[in-house]
């Protein structure tokens, strides 16, 4: 009983941690890519300062998108 | 003039249905010009304003990053992308779920915005309405 509980914990904690480390990996992945007519392309990458500028913007499309 | 217009709104619905209907990836679309005005979007029009406004500032800020026309920006975040599209005056702008496949979300929104801006091909006569022999 004590074992089959203590699977029931561990389980339950391996869980709320993977659901932890996946919702932290999407914020992560968070960018920007920009392509040009020339056909050259750029990627912000999401931590950086200059994203900062835009990713507010993406986030209230969304929001509006999705009301 | 009017009927002109209309004409274009109507171009663009049309447009949006069909992106809408072959995209599975496509939750939101609005389409809209230069100054911001709304041609047509499948969210309502309180919302369609507001998109529009966000993805047109994202557009115009990212575009002083760098010299060179700016034609395609896609925002990647936790809660989805946003797709911004530009063909001339003309824009698009579309939301999809997390990490989309952004080169066939593009490749949908450029078809979009060019059977949105197409002009509709004058209906053919038959000889009969055109007054031609039997």
């Amino acid at each position: 009983m004590g074992r089959r509980r203590l699977a029931a914990v561990l389980l339950g904690a391996a869980s709320l941690l993977g659901i932890g480390l996946y919702a932290r990996r999407g914020r992560e992945r968070e960018r920007l890519d920009l392509y040009f007519a020339d056909g050259s392309m750029v990627s912000i990458d999401g931590a950086s300062p200059e994203a900062a500028r835009f990713l507010p913007l993406a986030h209230d499309a969304l929001r509006a998108a999705r009301s | 003039m009017r009927e002109a217009n209309l004409s274009a709104m109507t171009e663009a619905q049309t447009a949006l249905a069909e992106l809408t209907e072959i995209s599975s990836q496509v939750e939101a679309a609005v389409l809209f010009d230069g100054s911001g005005a709304v041609a047509a979007a499948t969210v309502s029009a309180e919302a369609a304003a507001r998109f529009a406004s966000s993805a047109r500032a994202l557009l115009e800020s990212a575009q002083q990053l760098r010299e060179g026309e700016l034609r395609q920006v896609e925002a990647a975040t936790g809660e989805g992308s946003l797709f911004v599209a530009r063909e001339g005056e003309q824009l698009i702008a579309a939301v999809t779920s997390p990490e989309p496949t952004a080169g066939l979300v593009f490749y949908d929104l450029k078809s979009c915005l060019r059977r949105a801006v197409e002009k509709p091909k004058p209906k053919r006569r038959s000889r009969a309405q055109a007054g031609g022999t039997p």
